[in-house]
């Protein structure tokens, strides 16, 4: 199939739909409804979208595509995408990695794990980067890590603020130590971008883990996370490998990196546009800083 | 030699540790404890000492050696005190102009319910992030094992080097061998994947230079000191500018 081709023709959908939504009226009814994972509720599916895909029984926040948050988090037709066609190759060839990249494609009808660009939020302008569940569960690879830090370099040029939605599952094993060298790379042009006197703000999603937690997730000037988000640098299967023995309830989640204050507050999605448009209106340069 | 049979060499328990070569190629080392917020991480050795004529901060990822010591240690495996024990000493460094030395030897940073509590993922970025732009020239050698992040969080230098037995990964060959197939035992294939040594890092751009063990561990120390010395002291002659925008192209253009 041709990629480019087939990106566009997804693109406009910016809500993301589910496909089975854009099919057939008659449905069976188990594909209208789904199974709330956490309360177990059954919700229908359509009326998710009327609750940015929250359950409005238990607040369970549902894992949501890259162009639905900058659907509901941006300002209607103020995303502009920067370097939309970057996509990766398979460097290292490494054994299946071309089919991995194949099956990310058509699952997230994106290029890569991370839209890039600039958009308005409350009227003000800001860089925007949004990582994708949905494309090798938002691993950081070199892509991923040069198109971040391009959007860095240009919001050093052009001062503007950077908003970076986070949701990984860390380095991307198949790029190897390139990926790795990634964390480094976007940590320094974070670096920069702060010391020229810019705000950066992270929101942090359900989940974050690994190498980006270990580097850009955790240096925003303002860390916000979503209820209930796990957010580790070593995943709970890994510790528990590690000492042998069960966690905790709620380890690891966002509420817990609140009280061990390592996260600035927990930001519900209904709330999330105006929250960041109050942080952006504060941080309006004047006077000394401008 | 596979590249697991150099992993497995990486990893031999009788295998120099950081504080051997601390203390044969420094003088006057001094070792400062402790991260000033929580506790001393024995993992991480920090301190200062002279390097020939020059003052220098030396910081490494120490395993030990005996059971007891390697125990006290966590086998090298750094909590998030010795990340910020580490930057605590690299930001004194920067004060009184000393170069950083960093030798790195772990399996990662540790993966344990205190090591989150207290901010793994945050520690190890900070240290990133800060040593980005240390007005200091900063060495890092890859002695052992350079496991994933844990390596990383004392290796954002102006130069990485390998030792010929070392290797440097994203991911250890058995969590990869783990992931790809469900079988640890395929660890030897993952690590022929992973391209982790010294030789296909310098073909990556990833580092600098490799160092050759012929098993003098004598003449490995002077050939380390001679090349610390050459290196320090060329970077000592770059402005501070030339030696940030060096430090940060040598990631930027990573792709
Ligand atoms: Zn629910």
């Amino acid at each position: 199939m041709n990629l480019k081709g087939f990106f566009k023709q997804h693109k406009n959908n910016l809500e993301g739909e589910q496909k089975s939504e854009n099919s057939t009226p008659v449905k069976i009814p188990e594909e209208l409804y789904i199974s709330c994972p956490k309360c177990k509720k059954a919700i229908v599916k359509r009326s998710l979208r009327n609750t940015l895909y929250v359950c409005e029984n238990c607040g369970h926040h549902f894992r949501i595509s890259a162009r639905q948050r900058l659907f509901f988090t941006v300002d209607p037709d103020t995303f502009e995408e920067h370097d939309e066609n970057m996509s990766a190759s398979n460097i290292l060839d490494f054994p299946d990695y071309d089919e991995k990249l194949e099956a990310a494609y058509k699952k997230s009808s994106e290029m890569e794990a991370v839209v890039c660009g600039t958009c308005k939020i409350g009227g003000y302008p800001c860089a925007i980067f949004v990582m994708e569940s949905n494309f090798i569960m938002g691993s950081l690879g070199t892509v991923v890590g040069e198109k971040i830090t391009r959007l860095f370099e240009y919001a050093i040029e052009k001062s503007l603020p950077v908003l970076g939605i986070t949701v990984s599952g860390g380095a991307r094993m198949q790029e190897g130590m390139l990926s790795l060298m990634q964390m480094a790379k976007v940590s320094g042009a974070v670096k920069r971008h702060s010391d020229a006197g810019n705000l950066y703000i992270t929101l942090i999603t359900d989940p974050t883990c690994g190498g980006v937690t270990a580097s850009f997730a955790m240096l925003g000037d303002i860390i916000i996370a979503e209820p209930d988000a796990l957010i580790s640098f070593a995943g709970p299967r890994v510790i528990e490998q590690t000492i042998r023995q069960k966690l905790p309830e709620g380890f690891q989640r966002a509420e817990f990196l609140l009280e061990t204050g390592f996260i600035d507050d927990i930001i519900a999605r209904k709330d999330q546009r105006d929250y960041l448009t109050k942080i952006l209106k504060i941080h309006t340069r004047t006077g000394r800083n401008s | 030699m596979s590249r697991y049979d150099i992993v497995k060499k990486s990893r031999a328990s009788d295998r120099l540790t950081s504080l051997d070569y601390i203390t044969n190629i420094f003088t006057d080392f001094c070792e400062m404890h402790g991260d000033k917020r929580y506790r001393d991480d024995r993992a991480v050795i920090a301190g200062i000492a002279m390097l020939g004529e020059i003052p220098v901060t030396v910081i490494g990822l120490e395993k030990g050696h005996g059971t007891n010591d390697k125990i006290s240690r966590n086998f090298g495996a750094a909590h998030p005190e010795g990340y910020r024990k580490a930057l605590r000493q690299m930001k004194l460094a920067e004060k009184f102009g000393r170069p950083i030395i960093c030798f790195v030897d772990t399996s990662g940073a540790y993966c344990g319910i205190e090591a989150e509590q207290r901010g793994q993922g945050q520690a190890i970025a900070e240290n990133l992030y800060e040593m980005m732009t240390l007005k200091v020239p900063i060495i890092s050698v890859i002695i052992g094992e350079g496991g994933s992040g844990g390596a990383l969080g004392l290796a954002v230098s102006d130069e990485v080097w390998m030792l010929e037995n070392s290797y440097y990964s994203v991911i250890s060959p058995e969590g990869c061998a783990s992931i790809l197939w469900k079988d640890v035992s395929r660890a030897e294939e993952a690590a022929e994947c992973l391209k982790l040594t010294a030789d296909d890092l310098l073909e990556q751009g990833v580092i600098e230079k490799k160092i050759e063990e012929d098993g003098s561990d004598l003449r490995l120390y002077i050939r380390l000191k001679k090349e610390f010395l050459k290196t320090i002291s060329e970077k000592m002659e770059l402005d501070t500018e030339q030696l940030l925008n060096a430090r940060y192209e040598k990631f930027r253009k990573i792709k």
